[in-house]
């Protein structure tokens, strides 16, 4: 059967898109499936959601062209503060780790980017890039694995074929259940409140990450001037409750939590809420078929680690691709994909079980938990070795990167 | 399909002939040559993009250049080759494996003009090539110097022969026959004579009374511990391929 395309990438969000540009550097040609219109995707107002992009990420996004569409919108993350908090301390707790860009050679830490300016460079280089075909709202109704394709139909009717099927289309992605591919899933038993806030100070690029008896409360920097955005993680009841109130009501409960150390602050843009849960696909391919990003594992956002890891499956998934592509493999065989599931599988891992023991271990109220994290934050503040290797861990270069994590061609 | 200056071996081809199935199984019978294509695929496709002048990141990079596989057997480097742009024919000496490699490419959606042929028979009807791939073959023949000499009548004038296969010393007895034959059972017993082993010096030889000129030698060594495949400058000890050009 002959194939329309190389890959068919299932969702035009930000993994899938980065997958076929990436992807199209090598020469190998994508059609991207998405069920959202080039409209929808095009409209976009400020509305507060906002990514911490690993240093990692940001080079990955340069590498594949589309950090220069953006580089004027993100702001550099040059530190880091995390602190054990508890309601109505803000900020002031003594106990904190301090992490600042200027302890490691390779420049800040991260960058806070908003999510409409990366939306719209990642749609306006898909259009460009020749080897790329956007089919803008259009949705799978079926897909199917033969020896030679992978094969899926769209509701508009239409059949596609290509070597490989890559889900890109989130934590509850159709191209996981079609493929019969289970999932496991933990709810962290917390809602996250997201929005972005004015304040009279300046950030100077600090991200400041208070661990609550609840869960975590971050405060990261925004350009321009004196914005924030804030991601506010709760009990679910109380969650509830703070997201029913106003405007005015919001900004009461929350300036206690959030201190003085930025003045006064206001409510820029929308608010949104969100269950937590990570949710992990069983495996990640299969004959001629690949899950990455949120399909893959979707991620407590924590530090924003959701869509980093999503760019690590998109490097590491292209560098074996392309690998596979220059020596004439097919791309889609299970020989090649496992090369990226084994590659894959040590993060995935440490992430699932990382995340979810950091969480519980800071969301706890108990004495002796308090005790023992204090010190372990005080000892982690004075071993300089020890902090540059969490700088580094943020900043997402630890590990056996793949080329476009460097910033090099996959 | 076989002319009066057939040098195959028909013990050779019999052997071949029993284990014909299963090609594309990487887990099956082939395993062991699964396991070292990608380092065979890596030599042959840098050696072609950079003999030619081709960027192996483009979509077909090979387009353009005409292929011969020698002893293709079910595709496993025809397919690659066609993949990536190639005019490929495939040819083998045991018509057992031509409808299996056929049906592959098909399934593949590639192109490929498989034959039940051998390389003296395209020689003597006048075909020609850019690339003449000649992967652990001539070991099996009985008479490499007449071999080679068709291989070289099978190129353009500056056309590249790759050629693979097995020194002949302590070490490749105790890897290739007792290792993969007897201990791994990689492959059925009696696969490779070791006599018929060539090392490098001889292949060199034989390469350049053909009128080929040399260009590269590498080794392709196993490593046990990592269980794969790598290209080695140095360790020509065991298996090793060799680059070499029709002068134009």
């Amino acid at each position: 059967m002959k194939h329309d395309s190389d890959i068919l990438i299932v969702g035009g969000g930000l993994n899938g898109p980065a997958l076929a540009l990436a992807c199209a550097q090598v020469g190998l040609r994508s059609i991207v499936v998405d069920a959202l219109s080039t409209e929808t995707r095009a409209d976009a107002g400020f509305d507060g959601r906002s990514y911490a992009l690993a240093l990692a990420s940001q080079r990955l996004l340069a590498a594949i062209g589309v950090w220069k569409q953006v580089a004027d919108h993100a702001q550099p993350i040059l530190h880091i503060v995390t602190t054990d908090g508890r309601p109505g301390e803000g900020p002031l707790y003594p106990f904190a780790m301090r992490f600042d860009a200027a302890e490691i050679d390779e420049g800040p830490m991260g960058f806070m980017l908003e999510d409409r300016f990366l939306r719209q460079a990642l749609l306006t280089a898909i259009e460009a890039e020749p080897l790329v075909t956007h089919r803008p709202g259009e949705t799978v109704v079926a897909q199917q694995i033969t020896p030679g394709s992978a094969e899926i139909t769209l509701a508009s009717g239409a059949t596609l074929r290509g070597a490989l099927l890559v889900g890109a289309d989130g934590r509850r992605s159709g191209t996981c259940m079609r493929a019969g591919i289970q999932r496991l899933a933990w709810d962290y038993r917390q809602t996250a409140l997201v929005c972005a806030v004015e304040h009279d100070l300046p950030h100077n690029g600090t991200a400041q990450q208070f661990f609550m008896p609840h869960g975590p409360l971050a405060i990261l920097p925004l350009p321009p001037g004196n914005r924030s955005s804030i991601v506010w993680a709760e009990a679910p009841e109380i969650a509830a409750e703070i997201a029913a109130l106003d405007d005015d009501g919001f900004l009461a409960a929350l300036r206690p939590r959030f201190g003085d150390f930025l003045g006064e602050i206001r409510l820029a843009g929308a608010r949104f809420s969100y269950p937590l849960n990570l949710t992990m696909a069983n495996r990640t391919v299969g004959e001629r078929l690949a899950l990455i990003g949120d399909a893959a594992q979707g991620v407590h956002p924590i530090a924003g680690q959701g869509f980093n890891q999503g760019l690590c499956d998109v490097a590491t998934l292209t560098q074996v691709l392309a690998e596979a592509h220059r020596r004439g493999e097919d791309i889609g065989a299970r020989l090649v994909l496992e090369r990226h599931a084994s590659w894959r599988s040590f993060d995935r891992a440490s992430l699932a079980f990382g995340m979810d023991a950091v969480n519980r271990l800071f969301s706890n109220d108990s004495a002796i938990l308090r005790l023992g994290r204090n010190l372990g934050m005080g000892a982690v503040q004075s071993m300089p070795g020890l902090r540059r290797f969490f700088i580094r861990e943020a900043a997402g270069l630890t590990g056996d990167l793949p080329n476009l994590l460097k910033g090099r061609p996959a | 399909m076989t002319t009066s200056t057939n040098t195959v071996d028909p013990a050779e081809v019999a052997k071949f002939e029993a284990m014909a199935a299963e090609w594309w199984d990487p887990t099956g019978k082939f395993k062991p040559l699964h396991m070292m294509n990608p380092t065979r695929l890596d030599y042959i496709t840098r050696q072609t993009a950079a003999e030619f002048d081709r960027d192996l990141n483009a979509p077909r990079p090979f387009e353009g250049l005409r292929v011969l596989d020698i002893g293709c057997g079910g595709g496993l480097l025809s397919e690659p080759m066609a993949r990536l742009g190639a005019t490929v024919v495939g040819a083998d000496a045991a018509p057992r494996n031509i409808p299996v490699a056929q049906i592959h490419a098909e399934q593949s959606g590639l192109d490929i003009d498989y034959r039940h042929v051998t390389a003296e028979a395209l020689a003597a009807a006048g075909e020609q090539f850019d690339v003449v791939l000649n992967m652990e073959v001539v070991e099996h023949v009985s008479d490499p110097q007449s071999y080679l000499t068709a291989c070289h009548d099978l190129l353009r004038p500056g056309g590249l022969m790759i050629c693979s296969t097995i020194n002949r010393n302590a070490r490749s007895f105790a890897m290739a026959i007792v290792g993969a034959e007897w201990v791994m059972r990689w492959l059925p017993k009696g696969t490779h004579d070791w006599d018929k082993f060539i090392k490098p010096a001889e292949l060199q030889d034989l390469i350049a009374k053909a009128g080929l000129t040399p260009v590269d030698v590498k080794g392709f060594v196993f490593n046990p511990l990592n269980w794969s495949w790598s290209i080695s400058d140095k360790d020509l000890a065991v298996n090793y391929v060799t680059a070499s050009v029709r002068p134009a």
